[in-house]
């Protein structure tokens, strides 16, 4: 099995990327050939024939590389951010802990602006297409990538998702993330906007204890806000935690299921899309 | 557990130079791995075992340097020593505070071997 995202030899372990309802064997086998460079590196060494030819001179090279550990992924960010910009798109990365309300908030902002502003959607889950099913009922175009056991996207999936969801000019790519506050920081997926989203029933001190990915957003959104009464929940704490960790953040109080809040983050919206023209 | 994809790309990085420097064994590795870069250690160190087994980083030396996590107060200037992201100056108690260093994660050199 790949260590890296989890795919291997047996489909149920590869990462897929699909329409939902078009799932087929051809779309399992996508990702098989994901690392061949890994799978070649185990393989071909050979312990002996090192040791074989330690009588021979040695010839001993410091290689000064001083370069980014993810430097593929983030070749690959600036690839997809190309993409984006050539085509006058604005890319949105929404992270959060799993339950959050990513899902529901997006639901919510494709119904709401239907017609509106044309959205393509990417989501990531480690399993089943579930997500994809409930985008695809309100009519947007979506792909649905699932990782394996792979915790986060990286900007390869991304790049696959794209050239099956072939999102037009000017529209808006909502990229949903795999729900998870920790990995997800690090890789940078090309997007425009990083969204990191939390709710009134995960407690107000969430922005320090992952303050990772609090600091690489760009936007934070507190969810499910018509929940505040029954909860303990300080909405003045928790941005202050949150801008203790990123005194650039922007903030929207939301509740996705009343929609209290979210005329606010559409005003915005239209402004972002408007900056790109 | 996002270590074992640090790791998975540090050996992609390390097999694409040995090909180039046509090596056959990596003696040595050097990381940056800054305090608040966002991995954990003993993550990583397991990720590095599990990951490197029978690769050409199985036997390698690996040295890694933890540049701290400094920052800047955004209202006097201060730049200090900070122990997590969100630590307030210590002049003047500014909470906001910009990270300058510390996230570091990059390959600074190998040491290869052609036999």
């Amino acid at each position: 099995m790949c260590m890296t995202c989890g795919c291997g030899n047996t489909t149920e372990n590869n990462i897929l990327i699909a329409k939902p309802g078009k799932i087929n064997p051809e779309e399992l086998s996508i990702m098989q050939e994901r690392h061949p460079e890994q799978t070649h590196l185990h393989h071909h060494h050979h312990d002996q024939e090192m040791h074989q030819h330690t009588a021979h001179t040695q010839a001993k090279t410091v290689v000064e590389l001083e370069q980014d550990i993810l430097q593929s992924n983030n070749l690959m960010a600036m690839q997809n951010r190309g993409f984006f910009e050539a085509k006058n798109i604005l890319a949105l990365n929404m992270v959060s802990s799993p339950g959050s309300g990513k899902t529901s908030f997006l639901e919510k902002t494709l119904s709401d602006l239907k017609g509106k502003i044309p959205f393509y959607v990417i989501e990531g889950d480690q399993q089943t297409f579930q997500d994809a099913q409930r985008i695809k009922i309100i009519g947007t175009p979506v792909i649905q990538i699932n990782t394996g056991h792979g915790c986060h996207l990286d900007s390869d999936m991304i790049h696959k998702a794209l050239k099956k969801l072939e999102p037009g000019e000017n529209s808006v790519v909502m990229i949903e993330n795999v729900g998870n506050l920790v990995c997800p920081a690090l890789f940078d997926l090309g997007e425009n906007i990083r969204i990191v989203l939390f709710s009134v029933t995960e407690g107000d001190d969430k922005p320090i204890k992952y303050p990772d990915m609090f600091q690489s957003a760009n936007i934070c959104v507190i969810n499910k806000i018509d929940l505040l009464p029954y909860v303990d929940f300080n909405v003045d704490n928790a941005k202050k935690y949150a801008m203790q960790v990123n005194h650039h953040l922007k903030f929207f109080e939301v509740s996705a299921t009343t929609g209290k809040g979210m005329d606010q983050w559409y005003d915005w919206l239209k402004k972002e899309r408007a900056k790109k023209k | 557990m996002h270590e074992m994809s640090i790791v998975m790309s540090i050996m992609e990085t390390v097999e694409k130079e040995c090909r180039k420097q046509q090596a056959d064994e990596v003696e040595s590795i050097e990381l940056d791995i800054g305090m608040i870069s966002g991995v954990e250690m003993e993550a990583f160190y397991f990720a590095w075992d599990a990951g490197t087994a029978k690769s050409i980083l199985q036997k390698t030396t690996l040295k890694i340097n933890r540049p701290p996590a400094k920052a800047e107060c955004t209202v006097c200037g201060k730049t200090f020593i900070a122990q997590s992201s969100f630590d307030a100056c210590p002049e003047c108690g500014n909470p906001f505070c910009s990270i300058i260093s510390g996230k570091e994660l990059r390959i600074k050199r190998i040491v290869v071997i052609k036999n």
